[in-house]
């Protein structure tokens, strides 16, 4: 996974509630057996016509936005489905980074085992950053200090803090669980006495 | 302390607590399909990795799948890549897999139950969100993404953060004509779809314990639509009969030993919860959704909302949007609203006592002219046990199409889809924009309420056909 880095980026407004997973990526982009190559259908039925044709006054279709690595949306952000294409795809189109005032619990994991930060604000405060977005200004989020950086402004925000450490190290979690192997194995033995019929023996 | 049935389940698969505050948790059973798991199996390939136990992990192709006659295979390149791919990688990793062809095929909520795969007390996880189906045993079962599905694949467990503890009780009677669907459809309405976000829902009251095995899945199912990690139920005797003489359940002393464990899964009677809703069965009419969200439900005697009634501004914008959508003007009654494909199925509604629900109400009646309507049972078992009873053959008198088993138009990934803006009453789960194909509309239902529909052409109450 990559280390997260320090994002300057003009961010893109989708001012949109329950933006769903089947929106972020629509099911028939699930066939795939790899994890790249999904950026371009991101929000493809928002962005494309019937004929797949560029809907130009989509805000990711739009220049700077079809460069942002910062995305800001409305509440409750990757609801439905547990499909991780969503994250996927939008890291393929480079946005490494989400800014809602919540999410939808599995989307939310899914993010950090792709090197995404999904960041939880307040609406007050998503209102004033979409504004940064209106007026195609930049500003920086730097998840060391977690801290986001608009003119002469700075937000705070919450995070966990080994999800925090993962996203900075670009740390490969089955490898730290795999560490654990002796614990697993004793709780196995634990396991095979109190509930036998769990490994079906 | 007095613990809670998610506590107990939690505490007995604890395999350690870290010190940031996750813990790592045993994995009993997880499920796996061919959509979410073949950039798991490449990520084990990568890093030399087995996977740890592999009978404790259950296969099955269901979401590309066609309905169709399947001995032509499956026409669409993709799909067969992806479900050739699942037989490989369960070959290679030494997993058992009902093929396309098994009669034990199916949708991967409907075969854990019906093989006892399913059981009270374990962690089942599996890569899609309907995951939560299996907390209808008393088991806390959640969906994860493919990551996560890599993690369970190669050390059987997953570190988790703990939920917070929310009971909804529904107490009371169904009045005819309601149904378990209809019961989860007003919960997702009164708490919402972000309701649940950051907690395990154990359903509880005289009404939920009343319901059969089969009704409770499709609470459980759909707890995801209220943002819920999981939602489970305390088993009782109703669960551990129905999974006695399983293919999977536990046999002989095993059966014995499981029994008495199961027995003790309930929640403390002081036990605390952190957030608590209650509802009267009563008040739970035949519901239908008008909008693009599973939370946008009413009553079939009602009508479509006005977004200029909302002091929200995004509530007004979402119904707004939802309206222009689904092409509804507020006001309408919802029983005026036409319908053009009619489809009963998925992990919802896609077993035989639904099955059966739909075919006591269209029995000996035709569906409309203008309606499409099909049916596609949850399973191969499931398909087979109706045509047994002559289930079939009702559905196939009346107009409908009676089709293979799979995921099918719950969310259209396989041939079976609408065209835009046609407008669909569905037993499935979700009624977001392009679920059942692009431009497509669709108004989640209990089977009975479909049934119905199909026969009038347009939305319609159940009770109407009621005997």
């Amino acid at each position: 996974m990559q280390k997260f880095k320090t994002i300057k980026s003009i961010p893109a407004y989708l001012p949109i509630v329950n933006i769903d997973t089947d929106m972020i990526i629509p099911k028939q982009f699930l066939k795939t057996i790899k994890r790249t190559g999904l950026g371009k259908n991101l929000f493809y039925e928002m962005r494309y016509n019937e004929k797949g044709e560029p809907i130009e006054d989509f805000i990711l279709n739009t220049s700077p936005f079809n460069n942002s690595e910062i995305l800001i949306a409305g509440k409750n952000f990757g609801c439905g489905s547990s499909r991780e294409h969503a994250p996927w795809a939008l890291l393929d189109f480079g946005i490494t980074c989400v800014v809602s005032s919540s999410y939808a619990d599995i989307f939310y994991n899914n993010c950090f085992k792709n090197g995404i930060l999904p960041i939880v604000l307040p609406e007050a405060k998503i209102k004033e950053l979409s504004e940064y977005s209106k007026r195609k200004e930049e500003i920086i989020v730097n998840l060391e200090e977690q801290k986001i950086t608009f003119g002469n402004n700075e937000i705070d925000f919450e995070i966990d803090q080994f999800k925090k450490k993962c996203l900075l190290e670009g740390l490969d979690d089955i490898a730290l669980s795999l560490e654990k192997n002796p614990k697993i194995t004793e709780f196995e033995k634990k396991l095979s006495s109190n509930r036998p019929w769990i490994f079906n023996d | 302390m007095p613990k809670t049935l998610y506590d107990k389940i939690w505490d007995d698969h604890l395999v350690h607590a870290q010190e940031d505050g996750t813990s790592l948790l045993y994995v009993d059973r997880h499920l796996v399909h061919e959509v979410t798991s073949p950039q798991a199996f490449e990520g084990l390939r990568n890093s030399n990795r087995k996977v740890r136990k592999p009978n404790l992990t259950l296969a099955v192709a269901d979401h590309n799948v066609p309905t169709s006659d399947r001995s032509k295979g499956i026409s669409d390149e993709e799909s067969k890549l992806q479900v050739e791919t699942l037989e490989k990688n369960c070959e290679e990793f030494g997993i058992k897999l009902f093929g396309m062809d098994d009669k034990r095929q199916g949708i991967v909520h409907i075969i854990g139950p019906e093989q006892g795969f399913t059981q009270p007390g374990s962690i089942i996880v599996c890569g899609d969100s309907h995951t939560a189906t299996h907390g209808a045993f008393g088991s806390l079962a959640f969906g994860i993404g493919t990551s996560e599905v890599e993690h369970v694949l190669a050390t059987q467990t997953l570190v988790q953060k703990k939920s917070k503890n929310f009971r909804i009780k529904v107490d009371g009677k169904l009045s005819i004509g309601v149904t378990s669907k209809d019961v989860i459809l007003q919960i997702i309405g009164k708490i919402g779809t972000a309701g649940g976000t950051g907690y395990v829902i154990e359903y509880a009251g005289s009404l939920i314990s009343s319901l059969s095995v089969e009704q409770r899945m499709t609470i459980c199912n759909m707890t995801i639509e209220g943002g819920a990690r999981a939602g489970l139920i305390e088993p009782d005797q109703k669960i551990f009969d129905y999974l006695k003489g399983r293919p999977m359940a536990p046999k002989k002393e095993n059966w014995d030993k499981a029994l008495d464990y199961w027995s003790k899964l309930k929640s403390d009677n002081d036990a605390s919860f952190d957030k608590e809703v209650t509802l009267d069965g009563k008040d739970i009419m035949p519901m239908v959704t008008w909008g693009t969200s599973p939370q946008d439900v009413i009553s079939i005697d009602g009508r479509i909302p006005n977004p200029d009634n909302e002091a929200d501004e995004d509530r007004k914008n979402s119904i707004e949007r939802s309206l222009k959508y689904m092409g509804l003007k507020p006001g309408t009654a919802i029983k005026d609203v036409k319908i053009d494909k009619v489809f009963i199925g998925s992990c919802t509604n896609g077993r035989i006592e639904d099955l059966r629900d739909a075919a006591k109400i269209i029995k000996n009646k035709k569906i409309a002219q203008h309606v499409y309507a099909m049916v596609v049972p949850g399973s191969g078992l499931v398909k087979q046990q109706a045509e047994q009873e002559g289930l079939d053959k009702v559905f196939k008198e009346s107009g409908f199409d009676w089709r293979e088993p799979g995921c099918s138009m719950c969310l259209a990934m396989n041939a079976d889809k609408l065209k835009p803006e046609e407008r669909c009453a569905s037993t499935s789960n979700r009624n977001f924009e392009g679920r059942q194909g692009r431009g497509g509309r669709t108004h989640l239902v209990s089977p009975g309420m479909a049934a119905a529909a199909a026969i009038s052409g347009s939305l319609d109450d159940v009770r109407k056909y009621q005997n």
